[in-house]
């Protein structure tokens, strides 16, 4: 059962081999067994969980169940969820229970999902390694010695361990992607706009955006597709008929033209990475799709216009923590001046530290149209150069990630290195673009790889059905991490 | 010193709270005087991971200003925050429209002044923007500690930015009350100043004459028209006293002090925030459309200058008149629906009724006009009465009081009960003259020996035994006649 896909455990359910709370007490039981080793989750709800699997039961009794009802899952602990801990990775938010669900808790909950708990995170969703964790580095399954990405390392440790067999996420700059493709999962990040960011605590709203992770396409469609749909609540969330990422699975890869951007492919990849999308990559033109070399000049670029434009909206989007009405607050001060700068100098890590800083920079008075500005005509730029790549190609293909999970404290220092690795990644959310992340051909024994698939806008099902197609003909993503146990 | 010598320059801010029944970026309510914080969502308070969802209403009542000072109303224009940490400012920023304004240019035309020395000015204004206001900080005692009340947090504002135009405090309080008529006018908020729906910020500089412009101080927060006129004369003194005394303007935001009637410097400009404004993230361009303007204009009320003109014209009425009837938007629409009631042709004496008796009595009586006991149609019924002769001016001021004093419901009703009816027989006219003649030799004689005055005293006589309901041009005539014959 630990192992099944959601399409095996909803007939599972269905021909009643198990009921949804024997399954929660099951993935339960494995998250108390690893968790004190992984660190994926900040809180476990086993009370809430067993109580809404029990409530699944009885729908699916009543002949009321979705393709979704009695499955277990977890959130990422960026997503409000009513009378539970949602803290967000931070210390700040060590104290806030959230009076209410954000959206897609909502959403998840309507469809008859079944919440274990709050997953780990870099604070604030700022990070690339889960380190930035006021509650501990979430680790590596395959090597508990290593990071397992971030900032929704937690998620993508606890579907890849098996804890949970799908995950929500959020994507700002890869933090869906890149710890997917660290731990051997599949991630997906939507067009910006699909899910709605209501309730989902903001680190740069522009490019923030909900995904789904799960252990194959199929199952990140299942999740994607009940995350989505248009909600009044968030201006930016998109009115538009919803999408059917299930019935695109299983659209042949023939005729299907892969772009290989140049500048995805150049030196910075580490070796084993190549070899591991070069396999993919074969196996995708054996299985009838077409690659075509491809040319994003800008890509280079997004590496600085995502960090000026994201610590800038970080700066401003993280001012409601000052200690006034909830979080943390400092224990003593002397004035409201102090309050605020003892508050949240306590509450804040260093690297949430460091982007509010140099949000603030860019955002200063003599610096803004130098910076802020500036990186706004990239971000155009940069988004101009996928909607040319699109008149060549139906999908770009490259590496997610330069390098596979690194060890534990390995970059911790060096900020610039670790904002590097999110070279792939960043300027599809800069751009608004879907993308997804899958296990590419690793070598046996080897850290998984990540092979990145980007699409146009709203071409979600054409990403799901391609990862879809891959895996149905290849295991890579069936490979189990044994590093915990 | 002498004021003459220098030239003031004088700007205005206005803030007006629009009328809206819920908040700008929230569902919650805007009634005034509620219990603190019970009209603050979610959204006000800024939980983690709320978003604000811009309220229409508020742009509609943007719009209708635009239109009705003659602005352009921008097709896009952008919120963006304005970020500084206040206790009751609980996002850290409050959304306010900086680089692109809703509402560009237009102008009004002030009259400034009484009598022979009033003059017409027009006043240009800059530009008029939405924004949210902030909450209140309660500083009497919580056991040391300030409250915060935040239900005002959240309501919407127009500000209103106007040229530096004004060059005297009689001009700015004009300015101030001819925008505050009409904000009421077109019903885009309640003008109540001490609710402070209506606040003024001016800025105020004197210079050489032909001289450049001097720096200017700000002060903060006038809600009333009295405070408005003492700060900026008391600012202008202080100003140019300073400058005579061989001193230097540094720019400063000021507080005006009612009871000392000074003002005080509050920051100096080296105090002023960096704001950090740029575009929100979380709220996309405000787009409007031809259509939604035309549709808003075609809502719009007359509005007052339109409505002069047109008083002008149609109904014959001098420019002072028209102006003093437009000067509000109860007092033209009262006498409107008189002259509705009375017909065109009594237009002039309704407006002298409703300018000269019924506003004196009101003003006497303390009573607004909306409250008036003679409703517009019961002064309409005593100008018709006038008007056919029915009474003379003198017995309509007794009808009128009667009228007031709730004794009967119409005109004609008193007239009939207390016999008012002017008497126009002229059988009864003369035999009450001849009566007058016989009784009153000796002024008979003075007139015929060319004593003008006596025959005004023989009117006076017949009109006191007619008990005033003679109709006099009768009495003239007939007198005369006999007089002669």
């Amino acid at each position: 059962m630990l192992n099944a896909s959601l399409k095996e455990l909803a007939s599972a359910l269905d021909a009643r081999q198990i009921s949804s709370v024997e399954l929660t007490t099951l993935f339960l039981d494995r998250i108390e067994t690893l968790n004190p080793v992984l660190n994926a989750f900040i809180t476990v709800d086993r009370d809430g969980a067993l109580s809404a699997a029990s409530a699944a039961d009885a729908r699916r009794a009543a002949g009321k169940a979705g393709p979704l009802t009695g499955i277990p899952l977890a959130h990422k602990d960026v997503f409000c969820t009513e009378g539970l801990l949602t803290s967000c990775g931070s210390k700040m938010l060590s104290n806030f229970t959230s009076p209410y669900d954000a959206h897609v808790v909502s959403l998840l909950k309507a469809a008859g999902t079944v919440m274990l708990g709050k997953t780990n995170m870099d604070e604030f969703a700022m990070g690339s390694s889960n380190e930035n964790s006021f509650y501990g580095p979430a680790r590596n399954p395959w090597n508990t010695g290593h990071v397992p990405g971030g900032s929704s390392g937690g998620s993508a440790v606890a579907v890849a361990a098996r804890m949970s067999p799908i995950a929500t996420g959020t994507d700002t700059g890869g933090s869906v992607r890149q710890p997917a493709a660290f731990c051997g999962v599949t991630g997906i990040k939507p067009t910006y706009g699909t899910v709605s960011r209501f309730g989902m605590i903001a680190y740069a709203s522009s490019l923030d955006q909900g995904g789904a992770i799960g252990r194959s396409a199929e199952d990140c469609a299942l999740l994607l597709s009940a995350m989505t749909g248009f909600d009044a609540r968030d201006s930016t969330s998109l009115e538009r008929p919803a999408d059917d990422l299930a019935t695109g699975l299983d659209t042949p890869l023939k005729g299907l033209r892969i772009g290989l951007p140049r500048e995805f492919f150049g030196p910075g990849m580490a070796d084993e990475v190549r070899t591991a999308v070069e396999a993919a990559l074969a196996e995708y033109r054996r299985l009838g799709a077409t690659t075509v070399d491809i040319s994003l000049p800008n890509a280079k670029l997004a590496i600085p216009a995502y960090y000026v434009i994201a610590p800038a909206e970080a700066s401003s989007n993280l001012s409601r923590f000052d200690g006034v009405r909830y979080g943390h607050r400092a224990a003593e001060y002397t004035d409201l001046a102090d309050m605020y700068s003892k508050s949240r100098a306590q509450g804040f890590g260093a690297e949430v530290k460091r982007r509010i800083l140099a949000g603030t920079y860019v955002l200063s008075h003599g610096y803004y149209d130098a910076y802020y500005l500036q990186a706004q005509k990239l971000r155009r730029l940069i988004a101009e150069d996928f909607s040319r790549a699109f008149e060549h190609c139906d999908v770009i293909a490259g590496p997610t990630a330069p390098t596979t999970a690194y060890a534990i404290g390995e970059k911790s220092d060096d900020p610039v290195q670790m904002y590097l690795g999110d070279i792939y990644t960043v300027a599809v959310n800069l751009a608004g673009l879907p993308a997804i992340s899958l296990p590419a051909g690793a070598a046996a024994g080897a850290l998984p790889v990540g092979l990145q698939l980007i699409g146009n806008y709203f071409n979600e099902a054409r990403l799901l059905g391609a990862a879809h197609q891959l895996q149905t003909a290849t295991d890579w993503h069936l490979r189990q991490p044994g590093g915990a146990e | 010193m002498s004021r003459s010598d220098w030239e003031v320059v004088i700007g205005l801010e206005v803030h007006a709270q629009l009328n809206t029944a819920s908040k700008i970026f929230s569902g919650a309510s805007t009634a005034f005087g509620a219990e603190p914080n019970a009209q603050a969502s979610a959204v006000d308070i800024a939980l983690p991971g709320v978003l604000p969802v811009l309220n229409k209403g508020a742009v509609e009542r943007a719009i209708r200003f635009g239109l009705a000072i003659g602005a352009h109303v921008a097709p896009k224009s952008v919120f963006a925050r304005k970020n500084y940490f206040y206790p009751d400012l609980p996002k850290g920023y409050q959304i306010s429209q900086f680089e692109l304004p809703v509402v560009q240019g237009g102008a009004i035309t002030i009259r400034v002044g009484e009598g022979d020395k009033a003059y017409e000015k027009r006043v240009q204004l800059t530009r008029a923007h939405l924004e949210e206001d902030a909450g209140k900080s309660l500083h009497e005692d919580f056991h040391g500690m300030s409250g915060i009340d935040l239900n005002r947090a959240g309501t919407p504002l127009l500000e209103i930015v106007s040229e530096p135009d004004m060059s005297s405090s009689a001009e700015a309080v004009a300015y101030a009350r001819n925008l505050h008529a009409l904000v009421r006018w077109i019903d885009i908020c309640d003008g109540n100043m001490q609710e402070g729906s209506f606040r003024c910020d001016a800025n105020v500089s004197v210079r050489r004459p032909g001289g450049p412009l001097g720096t200017r101080r700000e002060i903060k927060n006038l809600n009333s028209f009295r405070f408005l006129q003492q700060a900026i004369d008391y600012e202008i003194q202080w100003q140019i006293e300073t400058l005579e005394d061989g001193g230097r303007i540094q720019q400063a935001t000021v507080l005006f002090d009612p009871d000392s009637g000074e003002t005080r410097m509050m920051r100096s400009k080296e105090d002023a925030h960096d704001y950090r404004y740029f575009p929100d993230p979380d709220l996309l361009p405000l787009v409007i459309d031809e259509a939604w303007i035309k549709r808003v204009r075609d809502e719009m009320p007359e509005l007052p200058e339109a409505m002069k003109t047109r008083f002008v014209t149609e109904f014959g009425l001098s420019t002072y008149d028209a102006t003093t009837l437009t000067a509000s938007k109860e007092m033209a629409t009262f006498y409107q629906a008189t002259v509705n009631a009375a017909g065109a042709t009594l237009a002039k004496p309704c407006a002298n009724w409703v300018m000269g008796d019924l506003a004196a009595r009101l003003n006497k009586a303390e009573i607004e006009l909306d409250a008036s006991p003679v409703s517009a149609s019961q002064l309409a019924g005593l100008v018709a009465r006038i008007g056919d002769n029915t009474i003379s001016n003198n017995i309509a001021r007794k009808v009128f009081e009667a009228l007031w004093n709730g004794e009967c419901a119409t005109a004609d009703e008193v007239i009939e009960k207390q016999g008012l009816k002017q008497v126009t027989d002229s059988g009864a006219i003369e035999a009450i003259i001849d009566e007058v003649l016989a009784a009153n030799q000796k002024s008979v004689e003075e007139f015929r020996s060319g004593k003008e005055k006596a025959f005004n005293a023989l009117v006076g006589q017949v009109m006191k035994a007619s008990r005033g309901k003679a109709n006099p041009t009768q009495v003239n005539d007939l007198l005369k006649r006999k007089l002669a014959g």
